[in-house]
């Protein structure tokens, strides 16, 4: 069914429960996200809001941004369970791929942040079968095969399990809802 | 095949006469709410993906409600005012809720309600996710993003996955005097968990239920977000209808969940067997009783937010303060402008709220959302320091109110207001035994 791309990067990991205010604190949603200058400061303070001890497991203290920096050195978020939960606000993935990440992988996402990062075409959300966030460490180089529904830890030569995307594969191949939308013919073409 | 009542509302919505949790439906939508933070970038989107003279789908269905970033000088939130001001006056939207006008309301979460737009059988999606606060009155509401409300600008419709849906029933005919629904929430989400309850409807019932009031149903469905809910909901009554009748004359269909309607699980309390509990920092499900933590020391008490902002929670809390001296910097912020006005003329033993807490010395906010996520860092009690904060908001995540280093301790207002008199967390039955023997 699915002809999603392959990923590859290094992994920034975090634990479980991460929430939007971790994700990027409400302080910094003030910032437009149309202006290119200001957009630059979601990617700067994406993932600021997690306590220091917890960013980049299993050593922390690690950011996902380096200071005076706007875009991260990692790709590939992954994360222990419930993923993204709290607040709706759609700058949580939006900042996270403004720094640069394209997928998360975490065995569960909360609703609405899954929601926001298939529709808005920001990260591809992938759930695995367990719990990766004690095997993979911060640096270690992943590859994503959708089609294979696997994660090759590339650093570690190990294999992990991911769940197909199922019906929302239409919308992330698409790009979003709205280029979803346009190719079922339910929004009209620009 | 019976239907719960989330099923029925989203069946009804939907090209289906019936739906099944797990299948994805396209719905109509009867409301769409947005705020200050979420509004601009929705707006945004829909004139990028819509056109830059693009109208909105209904303009009798887009509510918006300034309130998160208001009374603050931050340039920036005050430049998003600016932004949803320019588009209800371009797109002539007849529900827009500016800041510094007589229609200013507060937090629209409280604000949707007291104007008429929580309407049981409807759809009401909103850029918040605690939206699901809508539920109380037999309504779907649920939170979403800014991409879906610019979908939903243009086209009046949304996918929806129809969710499973939890049942949970209080027996028991009355809430004993020392409790309060944030109480039976909190108790609830320590036991499934902050995912305890992801993808799925968190639907309220039982007698217990029936006796509560809407505030009392409000608490409930505003935190079932925190158990990762995608919605909750409360079967429509009577109170229900009077509570609508009054603010709106718009027609409404309320629907029931059927007696065979299949249930993901079910859940039963007691309200008799409940004590007021307490959400440890960082986590709304971190739980223990009030009366394990007591002595717990405190530097700051905050009563305010759409969970803990209401008429009836500043009634609580005024029954515990009246006559007492404070021990902790407490923080008073009614959720609306209509409260704010009850505060002035509700009276307790012929002295009105709003003189009690004064008198106490509270600081007093004005309508908003001021602290319950941080906000700018001018923001009316936000926590800048490693201070510890006991607050009836919603979320006590790392850095929620403000600081990294600041701790939050999330219970009711008698909680609140109990450990605001001794400094340290109290079990608010230390005030209201007598009442209870």
């Amino acid at each position: 069914m699915s002809n999603e791309q392959q990923i590859e990067g290094k992994a920034f990991v975090l634990g479980k429960n991460i929430d939007t205010d971790q994700i990027i604190p409400a302080e910094h949603l003030v910032y437009s996200l149309d202006d290119p200058e200001e957009r630059k400061f979601y990617g700067r303070y994406a993932l600021s809001g997690v306590p220091d001890a917890e960013s980049g497991l299993p050593e922390g203290n690690t950011p996902l941004v380096e200071e005076d920096k706007f875009e991260s050195e990692y790709s590939i978020i992954v994360g222990g369970p419930n993923f993204g939960c709290g607040s709706s606000r759609e700058h949580a993935p939006a900042s996270l791929d403004i720094a640069g990440i394209q997928a998360i992988i975490a065995p569960t996402f909360a609703r609405i942040f899954y929601r926001n990062s298939v529709d808005g075409g920001f990260v591809v959300p992938y759930e695995s079968l367990e719990d990766l966030s004690s095997k993979v460490s911060t640096g270690d180089t992943l590859r994503i095969d959708p089609q294979n529904r696997s994660v090759h830890n590339i650093t570690q030569d190990e294999t992990y399990e991911i769940r197909p995307l199922g019906s929302v594969a239409d919308i992330v191949q698409a790009g979003g809802i709205f280029e979803f939308a346009r190719k079922e013919g339910m929004i009209p073409c620009q | 095949m019976g239907m719960t009542l989330t099923e029925k509302i989203l069946a009804n919505h939907s090209d289906s006469s019936s739906v099944e949790p797990g299948e994805s439906v396209w719905v109509d939508v009867d409301v769409l709410m947005t705020h200050d933070v979420c509004g601009p970038p929705s707006i945004g989107i829909f004139q990028k993906q819509f056109g830059e003279d693009a109208r909105v789908w209904d303009k009798e269905k887009l509510v918006i409600i300034p309130d998160h970033y208001i009374f603050t000088e931050d340039k920036y939130a005050n430049r998003n005012v600016d932004i949803l001001r320019a588009f209800a006056a371009d797109q002539d939207l007849p529900y827009f809720y500016d800041v510094g006008s007589d229609d200013y309301k507060g937090v629209c979460h409280i604000a949707l309600p007291e104007e008429g737009f929580t309407r049981p059988g409807e759809v009401l999606f909103g850029t918040d996710s605690h939206t699901c606060t809508a539920g109380a009155f037999g309504q779907f509401a649920t939170g979403i993003g800014n991409t879906d409300a610019a979908f939903i600008m243009g086209t009046g419709k949304l996918w929806v996955k129809v969710p499973e849906t939890m049942r949970f029933d209080f027996e028991g005919t009355s809430m004993p005097p020392y409790l309060m629904a944030k109480d039976l929430i909190l108790q609830i989400i320590g036991d499934i968990g902050v995912d305890g309850a992801t993808y799925r409807t968190m639907e309220f019932g039982g007698p217990g239920i029936s006796a509560m009031t809407m505030e009392d149903r409000m608490t409930l469905t505003n935190m079932v977000i925190e158990a990762g809910g995608k919605n909750g909901v409360v079967e429509p009554d009577a109170k229900t209808e009077a509570y609508v009748r009054e603010r709106t004359d718009k027609d409404f269909e309320p629907v029931y969940s059927d007696a065979d309607a299949t249930y993901h699980s079910r859940y039963s309390y007691n309200l008799e067997d409940m004590v007021p509990m307490v959400a440890k920092p960082h986590s709304p499900d971190n739980k223990a009783t009030a009366l394990e933590l007591e002595g717990t020391k405190l530097d700051r008490a905050y009563i305010g937010s759409c969970t803990g902002g209401k008429l009836s929670d500043f009634e609580a809390a005024a029954e515990i303060i009246a006559g007492n001296e404070l021990k902790l910097d407490t923080y008073i912020v009614p959720a609306t402008t209509e409260i704010a006005d009850k505060l002035e003329t509700h009276t307790l033993n012929g002295k009105p709220l709003i003189q009690i807490f004064r008198d106490a010395g509270c600081h007093i906010g004005q309508a908003s959302c001021a602290a319950c996520l941080g906000g700018p860092s001018d923001t009316f009690g936000r926590l800048n320091n490693a201070e510890v904060c006991i607050s009836t908001t919603n979320r006590n995540y790392p850095g929620r109110m403000g600081s990294k280093q600041a701790q939050v301790y999330l219970a009711s207002p008698y909680t609140v207001a109990a450990s605001a008199v001794t400094g340290k967390i109290t079990d608010p039955r230390v005030f209201i035994q007598e009442t209870v023997i």
